[in-house]
């Protein structure tokens, strides 16, 4: 029998508010095991620290269990009062009476009840509590960044710079990400591509950089400090350590008609191309949908005007397989699709577009070499409409659109229409906005300049209906202030499109067993105190994957992701869960149930001797999990017919009693 | 009345006795009365000869005795299987439950089995004999001056009337002509409960599983459950050695069953066979069996070795957890 000592927590008044908590102290005094029960006003403070060492001496105790916040709080800070106090840090359990009872409950008294009732369970489960002894693990020093976007590249930048070595896994044939098809960049209009491509170089130049491009990772196995990872180099059908990106064969090849991706499809490039003139690598890549040779086999004209002899249509998709410590998810976002938002008749004109086609169409590289030109008849317009929140902020059509604020919006939308009023200042530019949003380091007084030097027209409320009448776009809205309809005759409407997760995020989650919310933005491990971190340890945030970000607030996340990656890459070894799922072989079946739920790999089968209560013996398939391997989430033990699976810490019987107790 | 014959299966087992492929033969072996029969190892042709039997009460299913069997033989054991009782066979060699080299499989075709309890209810108490001629049944009993004649369709085992296959999913050998998968009705009983409210439903499953005796026959029968060791038996599970003690312990011990089975059983029939009180046990399952193919696509446990197993697999198309409450009958 243990002896257990039982400490609750005012948490000054957070718990006491609520809960009697003398009369819980006093209740769970005569429960089986319990010789010590106290309560005070702050038990995780040094001198409640010091109550619960100086009872563990005083009454010999073996078990603890503090009645205070949730385990995520303090139960490692219990565990180490515990160890300081000459137990094991396994014998202590929380009772969760602030999150799971003060804080969801108004009345005292049910409050008080079932404070006693969640101090039962923890009572009876730390009386089948056993001492546990974590285990250890080497930790790969080597970084995995998913996304060679602006976040991606940062974080690959900075963990380099400590000295590890970091790889870089992008889909597209270069990277550079979003920030790369940008024009000018909020507050301070510096061309994108100025900032954005010295550190492109600096990638490429970095001798513990490795970048593959035009691959994705296909999966992901082991634990952090430990992964393995298969990475999957399409074919680019161009040997990238030979082509010098001279660009002869984008010049020659034939296939001149294929909707150009980089121009989000507002001009065409060859089935051979370079999406960019700063492109990282600068390697074309055959396009194997676009390219005659690849499809039935006829042309081959990239192949004879290349001097370097670098195509190879017989290319085959690579598989590469490396271990990491430490994985970065960086996978970015994208524009929402506007083929649910008929009302702005975004697919029955050209001239209504997106904000990110308007960037193009603004940038010196784009289709129209900067000049502001209608995509259908190449006139400069005259009048133009931005509508913000399309998509975003969308409580009603949460079908079509997203319930979130995109972030991003009114920063860029003011930028537009600053910048056309400074180089066209003939035009008339109108805003459509529910609000202006501009928190931000000199963000409201860019907003303002938009507005009272540059004369932009805000106008509070929605635009109800674009329709293409002639070469007008006719624009019907409602000015929320001076209440009353307007019709304006547009020459170009641009959408403010809400921005979403990338779609290789969601599976990316589930191979790496990183949480998602429902808008499939990846979760941290606590809103504030561990922004960079998934729940899933030695996976880290970086950038828009994690929530709409503009471009400062994603360098420095990224900074941040690095340098948790950096503090987890300087240790030499990792301390293990002891929390780990165990066997009992003398009752396993070796059905496989197990291995087949397990979503770490960490069981494996053997045939072992036994001997039997005849002095036969027989050998049996039986199941044998690896510690290091393993993350206790204990889904073997529920998919286990016969129970010999069980979980340290958390064992079916251990459970059983908590669930007794509760319910007696 | 079978297609196949006693003295055909006898002749089979002898051949393959003499020739050495096997070294003993599990078949039906004649038990008290002409409806008890009992499963048998027999290791000589003058055994077979003395005590195989075949008729229409040859229902249980050999599959699980492998398990046990294999390890107590040397060479090969030879099994006859009828269609539903490959599909346990192939599960069972799914969960690596025994040694696929150590057994003969030879398919034989079935016509389907007979109820005892629904001949009783035609013939009355007191069975002497049960002979056969042609598809009907001769029962001659202790208080009826004339034998009592029932067509053998009239007294078919559920099970049987809501065949779901009379194919051989696994086999060295076959007898007869392969059959076919067949479109069965199995799941209405299931729908027709389905449809009560939860009252009446838990009224239905209270007066059923009140009748029970915990005699365990449906778990030592069911070819599902070959735990090394089951958690009734365990000390350490908590559930141990339960007997039905209140309205709860009686349905917990079926429940408990019903969900480690689930994904696992391939609706054989034989808990409700082997039960002494008439529980119609089978429909748990197959309510279990009619939700997994609503949620995960359909799946016949058993249909191939290391089939997917919906319930200890995930794909990206399964359904949420929230789904699966939702349409539940929740409300009622």
């Amino acid at each position: 029998m243990q002896r257990v000592g039982v400490f609750v927590c005012w948490c000054g008044s957070n718990i006491a508010g609520t809960v009697d908590v003398e009369a819980v102290s006093e209740a769970l005094k005569s429960e089986p095991g319990v010789v010590f029960s106290t309560n005070y006003q702050y038990m995780c403070s040094q001198a409640g620290q010091d109550m619960i060492k100086q009872a563990v001496k005083e009454h010999n105790l073996t078990g603890i269990v503090v009645c205070s916040c949730s385990p995520r709080m303090h139960e490692a800070t219990f565990r180490k009062t515990a160890a300081a106090a000459g137990l094991n840090p396994y014998m202590v359990e929380i009772a969760n009476i602030r999150e799971q009872c003060s804080w969801v409950h108004k009345d005292m008294l049910t409050g008080t009840e079932k404070a006693i009732i969640l101090g039962k369970a923890a009572i009876a489960k730390v009386n089948l509590n056993a001492p546990l002894i974590p285990g250890e693990s080497p930790v790969t020093k080597r970084a995995l960044v998913i996304g060679g976007g602006i976040a991606g590249i940062q974080t690959a930048l900075d963990i380099a710079d400590a000295g590890f070595p970091v790889d870089i896994v992008e889909k597209k044939p270069t990277i550079g990400g979003k920030m790369a098809q940008l024009d000018k960049t909020f507050p301070t209009l510096d061309c994108a591509a100025c900032i954005l491509t010295p550190k492109m170089v600096d990638v490429a130049q970095n001798e513990k950089i490795r970048i593959f491009s035009y691959s994705e990772v296909t999966e992901v196995s082991g634990f952090v400090g430990n992964f393995e990872v298969t990475i999957k180099k399409n074919a680019r059908y161009v040997k990238e350590d030979i082509c010098t990106g001279c660009g002869a064969c984008v010049e020659k090849c034939p296939m001149k008609r294929i909707p150009n991706e980089f121009n989000l499809g507002m001009d065409n490039r060859p089935a051979i191309y370079i999406p960019f003139a700063q492109a990282v690598p600068k390697v074309a890549t055959i396009d194997p949908n676009a390219c005659n040779m690849l499809k039935n086999g006829k042309c081959g004209v990239c192949s004879k005007v290349c001097a370097a002899g670098a195509i190879d249509y017989t290319q085959k998709d690579e598989y590469i397989n490396e271990k990491y410590g430490a994985i970065v998810v960086a996978t970015g976002f994208n524009p929402i699709s506007m083929d649910k938002f008929d009302e702005f008749a975004y697919n029955q004109s050209k001239d209504v577009i997106t904000s990110l086609e308007f960037e193009r169409l603004t940038n010196a590289a784009g289709p129209s070499a900067g000049k502001l030109l209608r995509p259908s008849d190449g006139k400069h317009p005259h009048t133009i409409v931005f509508v913000q929140c399309v998509g975003s902020r969308c409580e009603s059509c949460a079908e079509k659109g997203k319930e979130y604020c995109s972030k991003i919006c009114c920063m860029y939308t003011a930028k537009h229409a600053m910048l056309t009023r400074d180089k066209y200042p003939d035009t008339e530019v109108y805003v459509f906005y529910i609000d202006v949003r501009t928190p931000g380091k000199n963000f409201d007084e860019f907003y303002r300049r938009a507005v009272e030097e540059y004369g932009v027209k805000y106008i509070k409320g929605m635009v109800g209906k674009v329709v293409p009448e002639g070469d007008k776009l006719k624009v019907q809205a409602s000015d929320l202030i001076a209440n009353k309809q307007l019709h304006i005759d547009a020459d170009l409407v641009v959408l403010a499109a809400a921005i979403e997760p990338d779609k290789s995020a969601r599976p990316l989650a589930t191979m790496l067993t990183a949480s998602m919310d429902t808008n499939d933005f990846f979760t941290e491990a606590h809103p504030k105190l561990r922004p960079v971190e998934s729940p899933t340890a030695g996976v880290f945030l970086s950038g828009a994957c994690q929530g709409p970000k503009d471009i400062p607030e994603t360098v420095s996340q990224a900074g941040a992701a690095a340098s948790k990656v950096i503090g987890l890459l300087a240790k030499d070894k990792l301390t293990g869960n002891p929390c780990v799922a165990n066997s009992n072989e003398l009752m396993c079946n070796g059905c496989s149930s197990c291995a087949n739920v397990c979503p770490y790999g960490a069981i494996t089968y053997e045939d072992k001797e036994f001997r039997m209560p005849d002095r036969t013996t027989k050998i049996r398939r039986v199941a044998s999990v690896n510690p290091a391997v393993c993350q206790g989430c204990g889904a073997c033990t529920v998919a286990c017919p016969s129970g010999a699976m069980d979980l340290k810490g958390f064992a079916n019987l251990q459970i059983m009693a908590e669930v007794d107790a509760i319910c007696k | 009345m079978q297609k196949i014959t006693r003295e055909q299966l006898i002749q089979k087992a002898s051949e393959l006795l003499e020739n050495g492929t096997v070294s003993a033969v599990l078949g039906w072996g004649i038990g008290e009365f002409d409806y008890d029969v009992t499963p048998t190892v027999f290791s000589t042709v003058e055994e077979l000869k003395n005590g195989f039997v075949f008729n229409d009460f040859c229902g249980a299913n050999f599959s699980k005795y492998l398990v046990k069997k294999t390890d107590k033989i040397e060479g090969k054991i030879l099994v006859f299987l009828k269609p539903c009782d490959t599909y346990s066979f192939n599960q069972l060699l799914t969960e690596h439950r025994f040694d696929r080299e150590k057994v003969y499989a030879v398919g034989i075709p079935c016509e389907g089995m007979a109820d005892i309890a629904k001949v009783k209810a035609i013939s009355g108490d007191g069975i002497a004999a049960i002979g056969s001629d042609g598809d009907k049944l001769v029962v001659t009993t202790l208080y009826a001056d004339e034998p009592v004649v029932i067509a053998a369709k009239d007294v078919l085992a559920e099970r049987c009337i809501n065949c779901k296959s009379k194919k051989h999913v696994a086999y060295d050998e076959l007898m007869g002509e392969e059959g076919e998968v067949i479109e069965s009705n199995r799941f209405d009983e299931v729908a027709r409960l389905e449809a009560m409210t939860a009252d009446e439903r838990f009224a239905f499953w209270q007066n059923e599983l009140s009748r029970c005796i915990r005699c365990n026959a449906c778990r030592d029968a069911c070819p599902a459950c070959t735990c090394e060791k089951c958690v009734f038996d365990n000390p350490n599970s908590g559930v141990e050695n339960k007997s039905p003690a209140n309205e709860f312990e009686e349905k917990l011990f079926h429940i408990i069953r019903a969900y480690h089975v689930a994904g696992r059983c391939t609706d054989c029939g034989e808990c409700s066979r082997v039960c002494p009180q008439n529980i119609p046990l089978h429909l748990l399952n197959r309510k279990f069996i009619k939700d997994m193919n609503d949620f995960y696509g359909e799946y016949q446990a058993g249909a191939e070795v290391g089939g997917r197993a919906p319930l200890v697999d995930y794909t990206t198309e399964d359904l949420e957890p929230g789904e699966v409450f939702d349409r539940g009958d929740n409300n009622a």
